[in-house]
């Protein structure tokens, strides 16, 4: 069995007087413990709302959520509030893009560490504070005693993030959930912060579920990517399988578009047309249809099912054949 | 953008280049307590017809440096010498005729264009100023081309900016710089706000749009693999001035300045069998105050190839090595011919007390990247 299992996770956003928005559907994936899974796409992709699913973050009023989240056997999305509350924080960690905004401006990074030791491994302040300096230069914080005592705003970006990942492993969490750690940092800072993450995975055996924007990020860190594309999962393959062969067309027209730092230059990148705002609802098709180089009658008819292909799942009419692609693209 | 730029004319040419911002304090009477030296001392050329890059982290200077060509932001020291005349020196009438020949291009379109303009209203106040909008028909007829070369359907003249994506919201952005014909433009991270798969159709955009126009863009941004793309010489900034510069390839095969090889180190390639062999050179701690930059090399406190002498008390001055090859390093050709190993670097505490001792907490580090 797995650490956790999502099955069929679905989020419907409703809001009075508006038509109900279906912000994450039929998202089924499994982490074991160990493994990094990745979950990419662009902005409102629901990557984001996927995580705060599984976390039962998101407000009671006007989301509904179905499906199951599975963690060692246990359904969370069935859990009572205060059961819950345990189980955040001790089993499930979470580190959030902003560290500004996710740290309380008026406690010392100290008291924010030492209350969840407290709370959850039962410690007493005194026996908190060591173990805090401990989880801090850990996480490669300088002079971690005196850091205790400091506020968020005395940190630097980087420093902050640390100081986040500090306190969503003070518990020793066996799934990490990481909402794009690293995308309101440095290049150098974030280089630091994902050999971090990786080191963490490596010596605690943590399961890490990694979600980002960056396709670049992906390639270093995760065992197992999901690409989300309106909600749903389009395409799931081993990484490496997924970067030399992209089967589904907008995973191959994401990694046609940015430009790499080892490629030639002077080749022109070849951009996916329009826009987010192009979709199609899924129910009529496939949403990704109208930006679709391979788009075909049926992709406007007929609403793609996630099957099995090449070792991976994918949800695709007319998929990308690799010997096309070598040749220059799907289109 | 590929050819190779003839040694041309230079059109920009920046000279010891300073912008420091005063950090004042009291409530009655300001007193200056010290300043934030955003940009310190940055020599600079850009020739007719190229693309030259600025990278660099946040708080580097980058975006000040922008600016402070365009005269957005007052100059401390230093020229800068546009086709000839010098920009820094200009005033009133003379500045703003000449502003009209150089443009820029924001980061943010949603906050860069005022939300109660009609993109009609955008793209003439412009022209209008500039006496380029006399004639009616001939206004009608050079929005249409505006439009159709940033790519936006004719119906979009009556729109305002929130009725479009990201994406179109920086086309409308660079039409309104085109609009009055410059040859100059000054592109402030122009796709980072962007999502991945829109990213390439405006970085197409510029490069079709200089093939067309014969423009000379200034392309600041962080991200090196952008940037990198669509330039042909790269200038590495840290920390108020230039570490190095380079032809784009040059700069990419053969990093000189430890700093530019630890950011190319540093950037995610997004191809795992890469990402799997590839030894990062990972830098340790953050990018010092701007208020209290490090003595001698800026980079000596991060620098994993320091040296007992000269790097922490002689400041390194841009020197050519190899053709067109500019770098600050005291010893960039023993780091070249790897006579120096590196070694590892004790993390310095940069706090935000560091930036004002006397005030303590307040204003933190990241405010202080923001004024820059």
């Amino acid at each position: 069995m797995a650490l956790l299992e999502v099955r069929d996770l679905k989020v419907v956003f409703q809001r009075r007087g508006e038509k109900p928005f279906t912000a994450v559907d039929e998202v089924s994936f499994d982490v074991e413990p160990g493994q990094t899974v990745g979950l990419v796409g662009e902005s409102g992709c629901g990557k984001s709302v996927t995580s705060l699913a599984i976390m039962r973050l998101l407000a009671k009023r006007g989301n509904q959520v179905s499906g199951s989240v599975s963690f060692e056997g246990t359904d969370l999305l069935r859990l009572s509030d205060k059961e819950m509350r345990d189980r955040r924080g001790r089993d499930l960690g979470m580190v959030f893009q902003d560290p500004l905004s996710s740290l309380n401006p008026v406690i010392p990074i100290g008291l924010q560490i030492t209350e969840v030791l407290e709370r959850h491994r039962g410690m007493s302040r005194k026996v908190a504070s060591v173990e805090a300096a401990e989880l801090l230069d850990k996480v490669g914080i300088p002079d971690p005693a005196r850091r205790l005592s400091e506020y968020p705003h005395q940190l630097s970006g980087g420093m902050r993030q640390r100081a986040l990942i500090a306190i969503a492993l003070a518990c020793r969490p066996r799934l990490l959930i990481a909402d794009e750690p690293t995308t309101a940092l440095d290049v150098t800072i974030q280089a630091q912060i994902l050999a971090l993450l990786r080191e963490l995975v490596q010596d605690t055996g943590t399961a890490l579920i990694m979600i980002t924007h960056d396709l670049g990020v992906v390639a270093g860190l995760c065992d197992q990517v999901n690409v989300l594309y309106g909600g749903k999962i389009v395409e799931r393959a081993e990484r490496h399988a997924l970067f030399a062969e992209p089967r589904h067309p907008y995973t191959h027209g994401l990694l046609a578009s940015i430009p790499r730092l080892d490629a030639g230059r002077g080749e022109k990148l070849i951009p996916i047309r329009g826009s987010v705002a192009d979709n199609i609802p899924w129910d009529g098709g496939c949403a990704f249809a109208p930006r679709c180089p391979n788009a075909l009658g049926v992709c406007r008819e007929v609403s793609p099912q996630l099957t099995p292909d090449r070792g991976g799942l994918l949800r695709c009419h007319n998929p990308v054949i690799p010997a096309v692609a070598a040749r220059g693209g799907a289109r | 953008m590929t050819h190779a730029v003839p040694e041309q004319e230079v059109l920009l040419e920046v000279n010891d280049l300073k912008v420091h911002f005063p950090i004042k304090r009291g409530v009655v009477i300001d007193r200056t307590i010290g300043y934030v030296y955003a940009v310190d001392g940055v020599d600079l050329a850009i020739r007719k017809g190229e693309t030259y890059g600025l990278v660099g982290e946040s708080g580097c200077g980058k975006s000040t440096l922008g600016r402070a060509i365009l005269r957005l932001t007052e100059l401390t020291n230093g020229n800068v010498v546009f086709d000839g005349t010098d920009v820094a020196g200009l005033k009133g009438e003379a500045l703003r005729k000449a502003r009209r020949r150089m443009q820029m291009v924001f980061q943010d379109p949603m906050s860069s264009l005022d939300p109660r303009q009609s993109v009609e209203s955008i793209l003439t106040e412009g022209m209008k100023a500039h006496g380029l909008a006399k004639d009616k028909e001939a206004t009608a007829k050079r929005l249409r081309e505006l439009l159709a070369a940033v790519g936006l359907p004719e119906s979009s003249l009556r729109k305002y900016p929130h009725e479009f994506s990201g994406g179109q919201r920086q086309r409308i952005g660079i039409a309104r710089a085109l609009a009055v014909e410059p040859d100059l433009i000054v592109a402030d991270e122009p796709v980072s706000a962007l999502d991945v798969s829109v990213q390439a159709q405006v970085v197409n955009l510029l490069e079709d749009l200089q093939e067309k126009l014969g423009l000379t863009y200034l392309v600041i941004a962080h991200d090196l693999a952008v940037v990198r793309h669509i330039s042909d010489r790269i200038g590495v900034m840290y920390l108020g001035s230039l570490v190095e510069e380079a032809d784009a390839d040059a700069l990419y095969e053969n990093p000189l300045h430890p700093y530019t090889r630890a950011l190319l180190s540093a950037i995610p390639v997004p191809d795992p069998t890469v990402e799997d062999n590839r030894e990062q050179i990972l830098l340790a701690g953050d990018l010092p105050s701007p208020a209290r930059p490090p003595s001698g090399c800026r980079f000596h406190t991060r620098c994993p190839w320091k040296q007992q002498s000269l790097c922490d008390t002689d400041r390194p001055q841009l020197r050519e090595i190899g053709a067109g090859h500019r770098v600050a390093c005291h010893y960039a050709e023993d780091i070249r011919d790897g006579r120096i190993k590196p070694h590892e670097v004790e993390v310095e505490l940069v706090g935000a007390g560091e930036l004002n001792p006397d005030v303590g907490g307040l204003p933190d580090v990241g405010s202080a990247a923001e004024i820059l």
